[in-house]
């Protein structure tokens, strides 16, 4: 064990998997440099730069490169700098890459990684600030995963990688230097498999990326109040280990699902929908959704604050989902 | 002319003689054929969706086409039949994907627009006008960074010059010095409108001109033209250079799709078509230069009919895909190797 963080855990992730497999290489703005974040930082001193590709500012192009890249038999890992310039990459992503398979009767796979990062609080303004990884969950043929943890960010990476169809990798970029105690090497992390990360007997937490810190947070809290949550990372959400979130909410009765992309259209209605066509029964209180306002991301430091969802919001769902009048703070 | 030394098709250009015309009148005649049947076919709603001919453009797909090894990833855009038979996709499996039947190149789950023979390297068309030409660039990395001398070959209309990844694709490809031919179909219509309409700029070589890539126009039906300088271009990605472009003017004698009723131009005249018209033009050029005669053209015209009618059995006596294949196709399963 040593101290590292979620970007360093990417960044060796990286390397390790263009060590093992030469047809592995990354490509993207700036990612020779290290890129904005450090994500790519001294790829390109121990890869070189024909696997190690800085792009011109052309998404579009650059995600259609990486596809055929793909289809040719290379494992492009491409990075998007930040989520919200998907836009521009969506007609290769989405047309091309997610229905290569399909329409071609399986001839055609595509094994690419996008990376990208997405999330607000660090006074990025409305453009750079998004959380737009719902969008990309209903669009058949993509994977969609969004770690944590530095821990899940190398085990999911090293999935990714291997994994023979398109996967986005949401990072989140107000994880990217939390120091976590990390294995050297830690272990694959299978898309599809969500982490039980808190255990708990009241009510059930589900929260994705930078919410899990919250929901942890807002457990403490809980717990010194004696309720005691679940709290569950999905890690992917396509494909979404919907086994483990409803046996916890045949034991638990209650759902929390906490995200910071927009509450409406987000993946907490999908989670939801799906929880209670499965386990209605079980459930004692409506399903709560914990997500941002119907809003575009404020610049101004107060405004932005109170537009993120965090562990005060997901505390206060918890307890009314109880039927409990939140408690001073 | 100078004769130039023969290595000979697939590999590069060599001498355009007789076997090498007789072997695109062939391919040309395969194309025309299966295009006028397809014709037929969608007016008695036996083939789906949006159909796009390229009756006219036979030329271009058989003059590159015939020269690519089954390694050469091509791409194409929704006028894709004569492409894919050029490659060498299976014609009845060609007919059997318009069909929508499990027989079909990618079991009727692609169409017209979406036809895939990665067997024979025809990576794939796309429905979406201009989004194939990056996907090439990608499938030219593939050499630049595993080694080996494949190129890969995009195919596109005039339309697609004016799209965003056309520029982005055309400054990377020259950026990165790519092996990619990228070759043009200039038929000076994009859907319904012409090309006056859509820009000022009248030859694609010329849009392309600031970046200092290879290029060259030549008349589409002049199969020789587009057969000499795709393979001048293909010798030299062989060798590791690019990017090429290759601006072919060409005449889509049919509207957009099979239905249109192309009341936005006037028909040509028979005259005008004779000159335009490919195989019109090379079965010229073979009977003057003693290549085969008349009866000969006849057999080559009269196989192609049959070998047609023949797929059309094919795909009618094949059946519909299984319902289960929707879900089974969505993500490959397992990890390649």
């Amino acid at each position: 064990m040593a101290s590292s963080t979620y970007v360093k855990a990417i960044n060796a992730a990286l390397a390790i998997a263009m060590r093992a497999d030469p047809r592995v290489f990354v490509m993207g703005e700036d990612v020779a440099e290290g890129g904005p974040y450090t994500a790519t930082a001294g790829l390109a001193e121990e890869f070189g730069t024909a696997r190690v590709r800085d792009t011109p500012i052309s998404e579009a192009a650059i995600c259609a490169i990486a596809v055929g890249a793909a289809q040719a038999g290379l494992r492009p890992v491409l990075e998007i700098m930040f989520i919200d310039f998907i836009t521009l990459a969506l007609d290769p992503l989405v047309n091309q890459a997610a229905k290569a398979h399909s329409m071609s009767g399986g001839q055609l796979t595509v094994p690419l990684v996008l990376r990208t990062q997405g999330g607000a609080g660090t006074r990025g303004g409305a453009q750079h600030s998004q959380s737009l990884e719902s969008w990309l969950t209903h669009v058949p043929g993509l994977k969609v995963v969004m770690p944590a943890t530095a821990a899940d960010a190398a085990g999911l990476m090293a999935s990714a990688i291997a994994d023979p169809n398109p996967v986005v990798f949401v990072e989140n970029k107000a994880l990217y230097f939390k120091r976590e105690e990390l294995p050297d090497a830690p272990p694959a992390v299978a898309l599809g498999s969500a982490r039980v990360v808190r255990s708990g007997d009241d009510v059930t937490i589900v929260a994705l990326s930078r919410m899990l810190g919250e929901a942890l947070v807002a457990a403490d809290r809980l717990a010194r109040e004696g309720v005691e949550a679940e709290v569950i990372d999905p890690r992917t959400l396509v494909p979404l280990d919907l086994d483990v979130i409803v046996s916890s909410v045949e034991r638990t009765n209650r759902l929390v699902i906490a995200h910071e992309a927009v509450e409406s259209g987000g993946l907490g209605a999908e989670i939801a929908a799906r929880v209670q066509a499965a386990a209605f029964d079980s459930l004692d209180a409506p399903i709560a959704r914990v997500g941002a306002p119907f809003a575009p991301v404020p610049l101004s430091p107060p405004l932005e604050d109170a537009y993120l969802p965090g562990a005060e919001e997901i505390y206060v769902a918890v307890r009314t989902s109880l039927g409990l009048a939140a408690l001073g703070s | 002319m100078a004769k130039k030394a023969s290595v000979g098709p697939p590999d590069a250009a060599g001498a355009f003689d007789a076997p090498t015309a007789i072997g695109l009148l062939r391919t040309m005649w395969r194309i025309r054929a299966f295009e006028e049947r397809v014709g037929v076919l969608k007016r008695a709603d036996e083939v789906y969706g949006l159909i796009h001919l390229s009756i006219g453009g036979e030329g271009v797909a058989a003059g590159v086409c015939s020269q690519l090894r089954d390694d050469d990833a091509v791409y194409s855009g929704h006028r894709a039949h004569g492409h894919a038979l050029a490659k060498r996709a299976p014609l009845e499996r060609v007919l059997a994907e318009l069909m929508g039947r499990s027989d079909g190149l990618c079991c009727g789950m692609g169409g017209s627009m979406h036809l895939v023979d990665v067997e024979h390297g025809f990576m794939g068309a796309t429905g979406v006008v201009g989004g194939n030409i990056p996907m090439a660039l990608g499938a030219a990395l593939a050499p630049r960074l595993e080694g080996g001398d494949s190129v890969a070959v995009v195919f596109f209309g005039d339309g697609a010059v004016q799209a965003g990844h056309f520029h982005e694709s055309i400054n990377l490809a020259t950026l990165w010095e790519l092996p990619v031919i990228l070759v043009c179909e200039n038929n000076g219509f994009a859907e319904f409108t012409p090309r006056s309409a859509h820009t000022k700029v009248e030859r694609v070589a010329d849009v392309v001109a600031p970046y200092g890539l290879a290029r060259e126009t030549v008349e589409g039906s002049d199969v020789r033209a587009v057969w000499e300088a795709f393979g001048g271009f293909l010798q030299l990605a062989r060798g590791g250079e690019g990017p090429f472009l290759l601006e072919c003017l060409t005449h889509r004698l049919r509207g957009h799709y099979e239905g249109d009723a192309v009341a936005y131009r006037d028909a040509l005249s028979a005259d005008e078509w004779q000159r335009k018209d490919p195989l019109v033009q090379l079965t010229r050029v073979s009977t003057a230069a003693g290549w085969l005669t008349e009866d000969e053209l006849a057999v080559i015209e009269a196989e192609a009919r049959s070998e047609v009618e023949r797929a059309v059995e094919f795909a009618r006596a094949s059946a519909y895909p299984p319902v289960e294949l929707i879900g089974q196709l969505v993500y490959a399963a397992g990890t390649p190797s």
